[in-house]
């Protein structure tokens, strides 16, 4: 098990170095003038090699990726102040907006797997399907901005920012999120219930279902002790796959509801052309994932004793 | 975002064969409501971005200062927006970029997925493993966020959008065709062309590339419907589409902050315009699997 989990680590680490070169060639060296780029056409060349010589990338790649690493997070050029102190609050407050979505969405998504398992080939199931994946793949700002028209602006039923005045108490805070959160569950609801409903349609056909259900257990002894613990643990893992994508589309979330997290830091560092704060939103983001599918992966895998076992030999 | 699973049953690469299987998938499709609704729409909107602007009442990219903020009447259909242009033209004009976008994009990630999948799946080893890794770290990132950091790199226009998305797609598209390769070389005909003294290209591009054309498919119709998510996205957040173009994702970003002052009409519009497209793409992309599957 120890050794499972060293494994898992070490291949998480080279991932991890993998994708901070992927983010300093996209950043840094791709880009074959990145002054220039910043400053805009018209500026002065001095300017443009003063600023060149600030981001470090008149120097060698090496030494580049090196000052770049070894710095990290560096310094914001847009804000000209320390890079750490505004990136941690705003990855707090989006994963409190993350955790949000994933408290309504896994059981929601789990549920409609299931219901569309166990009525597989009928109407609910094709309905479920049908809805599940067309939320999937509608933007997140189109659906958030239909839902502030509605919701919003012509019912007034719910405030139009995402941010609660400062200290408001917890409800009024979840009340200024459950807008912002809704489009977040339409895209995730889709994945986790097809997850959920391959994995349980998968377990209802299995010899131990079928032995359960000819020694005579009642369905839902059989669906709930049986099916679905086998059909659930994929689908969990899966959840935690999802995190990237759920951040993905927090940047959009966060713009569009103006809401201080990383997706919204992330947008600013791209528009403002502020590119250490732009690597540094990217590799966190990445880190995040990583350290969230890991932990994902080591649990299930403690969880599952198929894998604790054949892990062990 | 997903691997679509498709039994991959191999005939052998007989070219009659493939050709009946596909007049099979045709007549399956066109007994699918689903695929027949999804084809409608998806042909309305192609119309549109043909002959967008002859069809539209008003030039989408005039503006009237007098005119700002209408909304929807007889001379206006969905009214006017901050510029005074015409909403109802930006809507029907606006689907243009991303019908040119998204489909090049998608084969430029389908081509460079597939050369790079039949590598990985056939030569397997060390050349599968490195690019795995590399394919492993690229998905760590969302999408949405190493575009934003490639758009803002790297410069922002529809040709450097079209590569992004395309190279982005690519490690996706691998992995479903690495998949697929995986089962079909291990099959006769594929020895029995290795004991012929065939080459590997020959082999996975000759051999084994026609086999494995169904899971391709799938995929590229699974891709498009992504690629018009990203591209929208993208634009949404100001690295993708640039103004003043009509495009629908552009005109949602550049007006939802009037939205609270009520005018609704302003994005609305292109909200819907873009759930049709998407959901069409969607129908028709679920049925053809459905239809491969059933065979």
């Amino acid at each position: 098990m120890v050794r499972f989990i060293l494994k898992r680590l070490g291949l998480a680490l080279i991932t991890l170095f993998l994708l901070s070169v992927i983010v300093f060639l996209l950043g840094q060296v791709l880009p074959s003038d990145p002054g220039r780029s910043v400053l805009g056409p018209l500026a002065d060349p001095h300017a443009v090699k003063a600023l060149d010589h600030q981001l470090g990338v008149d120097k060698p790649i090496l030494t580049q990726y090196w000052n770049w690493i070894s710095n990290f997070p560096g310094t914001s050029t847009q804000y000209q102040a320390p890079i750490g102190p505004i990136l941690g609050p705003a990855l707090g407050r989006s994963i409190k907006l993350a955790i949000f979505a994933f408290i309504i969405v896994v059981p929601l998504g789990i549920l409609g797997g299931v219901v569309s398992a166990l009525n597989y080939g009928r109407p609910v199931d094709k309905t479920i399907s049908i809805v599940g994946q067309s939320a999937l793949t509608i933007p997140e700002f189109v659906s958030g901005i239909i839902l502030i028209v509605i919701f919003a602006v012509e019912l007034k039923w719910l405030p139009v920012s995402a941010t609660a005045p400062p200290g408001s108490g917890f409800f009024t805070q979840v009340k200024y999120l459950i807008l912002p959160v809704i489009p977040l569950v339409l895209i995730l609801f889709g994945y986790i219930a097809r997850m959920a409903r391959v994995g349980t349609v998968e377990a209802l056909d299995s010899d131990y279902a079928r032995t359960a259900i000819l020694k005579g257990l009642p369905r839902g002894v059989v669906i709930r002790r049986h099916v679905l613990r086998n059909s659930l643990l994929p689908t969990i893992t899966v959840v935690a796959t999802q995190t990237g994508y759920l951040i993905g589309g927090l940047v959009v979330i966060e713009t569009l509801f103006r809401y201080n997290g990383i997706g919204l830091l992330t947008y600013n560092a791209a528009n403002q052309h502020d590119i250490p704060m732009l690597e540094a939103c990217v590799l966190t983001i990445g880190v995040v994932y990583m350290v969230v599918t890991l932990i994902a992966d080591i649990s299930f895998s403690l969880l599952n004793p198929r894998i604790r076992l054949r892990a062990a030999e | 975002m997903s691997i679509v699973d498709v039994p991959v049953e191999s005939t052998g690469a007989i070219q009659a064969g493939q050709r009946e299987v596909r007049r099979d998938l045709l007549r399956g499709l066109s007994k699918s409501p689903m695929f027949i609704i999804g084809a409608v729409v998806l042909l309305f909107w192609i119309v549109c971005a043909i002959f967008g602007p002859t069809i539209a009442p008003h030039d989408p990219l005039v503006q009237n200062l007098e005119a700002i903020n209408r909304s929807p009447s007889s001379s206006h259909w969905f009214g006017t927006d901050q510029l005074g242009r015409d909403v109802f033209s930006r809507v029907i004009v606006g689907v243009r970029d991303v019908m040119i976008i998204a489909p090049l994009a998608t084969l430029l990630g389908t081509v460079l997925g597939t050369i790079i999948g039949l590598v990985m799946g056939y030569y397997r080893g060390l050349v599968d493993d490195t690019l795995g890794r590399f394919v492993e770290a690229f998905l760590a990132l969302p999408l949405v966020v190493t575009g934003l950091i490639a758009l803002s790199t790297l410069g922002r226009s529809n040709l450097v959008l079209i590569i992004v998305i395309g190279v982005l797609f690519t490690p996706l598209i691998a992995r479903t065709v690495r998949a697929a390769v995986l089962l079909e070389r291990e099959l006769d005909y594929v020895s029995a062309a290795r004991l012929r003294g065939e080459r590997g290209p020959y082999i996975m591009f000759v051999e084994i590339l026609p086999n494995v054309f169904a899971p391709i498919m799938v995929e590229f119709t699974v891709r498009l419907a992504y690629a018009i998510f990203a591209i929208l996205t993208l634009t949404f957040l100001g690295v993708g589409v640039q103004p003043p173009t009509a495009d629908w994702a552009l005109d949602i970003s550049a007006n939802f902050g009037v939205v609270p002052a009520g005018y609704w009409w302003e994005v609305t519009f292109a909200a819907i315009a873009i759930i049709t497209l998407i959901v069409a793409v969607t129908l028709i992309s679920d049925s053809i699997q459905a239809t491969l599957e059933d065979q």
